[in-house]
């Protein structure tokens, strides 16, 4: 009679077991994610915010606790909101005409093609050189004296143009470079919601008598809204983001100016470089400025990218 | 646990734990656990940090030679780069060189923090204070005197290169005492760039950008961007204001090709010819040869306007970090001897920080081909003897990307010289 206790216990401890593996093991299984998303995002947000509270270089061996004092100073920092105005620029010269040339790539992709993966492929090549690569041979053809595309214009009898120097000629010259980077890859995300659009929807347009462009717009677009919902807003936050295009931009163009303050007249500073140049660039690395301004940074994308996910999806889903 | 694991264990934990206390002891300045240096005969990785090629290639195999037990290792970033760079290794205290370059412009950032270099004079180094030009080896003490934090390499003594060929188009003189004779002051400079332009040279300017005159022409100066005692007085020397004006009297007269200095595009300008003189401070001679490799026999070398002063020139230092400093300090005993900045300037050009080397044969008839056998010993002897020292403060590069960017928006047409003037005090006033 002493084995039904034991029987009973062994049962229970499998029960308690059981219970713990299915209640318990799934957040193991994702607490990798969690723990290097606290190291690496979580922790460097709080301690950013942190930081930004402070009188805090790198150097200095005590750190003075000053309030929102860098905040107020950052508000009415011109070269901030200059940053501000030449960030967003760029961020709707690029973005803008990218995701257009992005749908209408995919679109032309989204038949049968001869070389299907050959196109697919070379989309993607521009994504994966390096940026400094990308860069260092665009600041080359936007050359003021020996430049392609001055030469290329001289033929239509346009003048030189000092690409680097002037706000809106170094906003379209940055946009370009990013757009080169960017379209192929967020033509292949279009691409792929594209392809589970039902052929036949297209083949009852075609009865109907609709033609390309109206099927694009009729029935493409409504289709993979969700998909141009994600890509406007990844694209959102990487334009907000941006910063080794124009600090290359500005010591590869010959135009001059500090490392990081993308020009002599600040013309093509965005927010992430001028958070660069207060943190790492200036032999004070005014890590609390730097830091407040990051915080501010946050707060921009998070307000563009939300205003940008309203108006996305304003735009009419579903077939009408 | 068994004796035989206790046994073991003891001298594990002792390890771990001396490991950790090393590790935790870098944030107080870590000064303790880095005195311990090599055994004899133990193999020594030293690591060199430089912005350039300082030239020093060839006395790493010499040293080699006599030193067979240790390894050097050249690490060579982009100037601004390695410099901020440094001042982040410092601040973490990881990742310094045994070894490293530090540029005039940045030299009191790093002697004010005396604590985060090793003192030299405990390996013997003060010694080779007598070798040195005495302003030069002020630079590299800490603000006390007390603590000598680094050697010099090299000074940049002024000259003015200039293209024989663009000169000759131009109906200028050729032959470099009479081109001397053109410019004593800098206003002569710019009439005899007037000159040059009139004459419209195809694809040249005269100047490359007003920046490095800029930096030239405060450099003659007795007093700089700042004073004795560390004010940044930009605002209130007229020196400054002076070499402000002039820079963009070259800039207003179309005198400039508008190339930054050390831009991509500024390095084609000196392939394609596109300006007819360059500030040529010593080490800037090693560079043109580099970037204007086809252009043999056309460069040459005529005095400076406006008298003597200089501009740039290093020094070598030894991060507290560092694992060996002693072998260190002996290294850098060796790159800054007498014989191997003399060595250094036959092949690259940067010229000694050793006065008792400036009446030395060897250097008084050193002439190179490249600049049409140019007397260049001579030129940088004469340059360097009549140096006056000028006292560089701490935030000495900020300031000075502040007035760049100032001379750069009055080259791109953005402002006029007042208004960028205006907003250059403001920038410098920011400047912390």
């Amino acid at each position: 009679m002493s084995t039904l206790p034991l029987a009973v216990t062994r049962r229970r401890r499998r029960s308690v077991r059981h219970t713990l593996d299915v209640r318990v093991s799934p957040y193991a299984y994702v607490a990798p994610f969690f723990l290097l998303f606290c190291a690496f995002g979580l922790f460097p947000l709080v301690y950013t915010a942190w930081v930004s509270l402070h009188e805090w270089t790198l150097l200095s061996e005590t750190q003075e606790f000053v309030g929102a004092a860098n905040y107020s100073t950052l508000l009415a920092d011109d070269y901030f909101w200059n940053a501000t105005f030449n960030t967003l620029s760029i961020g709707v010269l690029s973005t803008v005409p990218q995701l257009a040339l992005a749908i209408w790539l995919a679109h032309l992709l989204n038949r049968r093609l001869r070389f299907q993966t050959l196109f697919r492929v070379a989309l993607l090549l521009p994504n994966v050189t390096s940026v400094v690569a990308v860069v260092v041979i665009f600041s080359q053809l936007f050359g003021r004296d020996f430049g392609m595309i001055n030469w290329i214009l001289s033929w239509f009898g346009a003048g030189t143009i000092d690409w680097a120097a002037g706000t809106a000629s170094s906003h379209i010259a940055l946009s370009v470079m990013i757009m080169w980077r960017w379209t192929g890859y967020n033509a292949l995300i279009f691409l792929a919601a594209m392809q589970a659009v039902p052929r036949e929807l297209y083949e009852a347009a075609t009865l109907d008598g609709a033609g390309n462009f109206t099927q694009l717009r009729k029935i493409t677009m409504p289709m993979i809204r969700p998909t141009i919902i994600f890509v406007v807003i990844v694209s959102t936050i990487g334009a907000m983001q941006i910063i080794a295009e124009p600090m290359l931009f500005g010591q590869s163009s010959g135009g001059g100016g500090g490392i990081a303050t993308g020009g002599p007249d600040r013309q093509f500073q965005t927010l992430a470089l001028f958070v660069y140049e207060q943190g790492f660039a200036n032999s004070t690395f005014d890590f609390g400025y730097a830091s407040a301004a990051s915080w501010l940074m946050f707060v921009a994308v998070v307000v563009v990218a939300g205003i940008n996910f309203l108006i996305t999806r304003k735009v009419k889903g579903g077939l009408v | 646990m068994t004796p035989r694991i206790r046994r073991l264990g003891l001298p594990l934990l002792t390890a771990s734990v001396l490991a950790l206390a090393t590790a935790c002891g870098g944030g107080g300045g870590g000064n303790t656990a880095t005195e311990a240096s090599a055994k004899p005969g133990e193999k020594i990785k030293l690591t060199v940090g430089l912005f350039g090629d300082f030239g020093f290639k060839p006395l790493y195999e010499e040293y080699k030679k006599t030193h067979p037990n240790i390894e050097i290792v050249e690490n060579v970033t982009q100037f601004n780069d390695h410099h901020s760079n440094l001042v982040k290794r410092l601040a973490t205290n990881a990742g310094a060189g045994d070894i490293e370059a530090v540029e005039v412009g940045y030299i009191s950032t790093f002697t004010a923090q005396p604590g985060r270099f090793v003192d030299l004079k405990h390996y013997g180094l003060d010694k080779r204070q007598a070798d040195y030009l005495d302003w030069k080896w002020q630079q590299g003490l800490s603000k006390d005197g007390a603590q000598v934090l680094g050697l010099g390499t090299d000074v940049g003594g002024l000259a003015m290169c200039y293209r024989k060929d663009l000169f000759k188009k131009a109906g200028l003189p050729e032959e470099r005492d009479k081109v001397a004779a053109l410019w004593p002051t800098w206003e002569e400079y710019i009439a005899t760039g007037k000159k040059f332009a009139g004459a419209n040279v195809a694809g040249a300017k005269f100047v490359d950008s007003p920046g490095e005159i800029f930096r030239a022409m405060v450099n003659q100066a007795p007093v700089g961007l700042y004073d004795a005692q560390d004010n940044i007085i930009v605002e209130s020397n007229p020196d400054v204001k002076k070499a402000w004006d002039l820079s963009n009297q070259l800039t207003q007269e179309g005198l400039t090709a508008k190339l930054a200095a050390f831009s991509p595009p500024w390095n084609t300008g000196f392939a394609k010819g596109s300006f007819a003189t360059i500030i040529c401070p010593a080490w800037m001679t090693g560079f043109i040869q580099e970037q204007a490799k086809d252009a043999s026999g056309k460069w040459d070398i005529a005095t400076v306007p406006g008298g003597s002063g200089n501009s740039g020139g290093s020094h070598l230092m030894v991060p507290k970090q560092s694992k060996h400093p002693k072998e260190a300090a002996e290294l850098i005993d060796f790159l800054t001897s007498k014989d191997n900045q003399a060595k250094v300037f036959k092949e690259e050009g940067t010229f000694p920080s050793i006065p008792a080397l400036y009446d030395d044969p060897s250097i008084q008839n050193f002439t190179k081909p490249f600049f049409g056998d140019a007397p260049i010993g001579k030129i940088y002897s004469e340059a360097a003897k009549a140096l006056k020292p000028q006292h560089l403060g701490p935030k000495e590069a900020d300031v000075r990307v502040a007035i760049g960017n100032g001379l750069g928006r009055v080259e791109q047409g953005k402002q006029t010289p007042d208004e960028a003037w205006a907003q250059v005090l403001e920038d410098v006033k920011k400047i912390k």
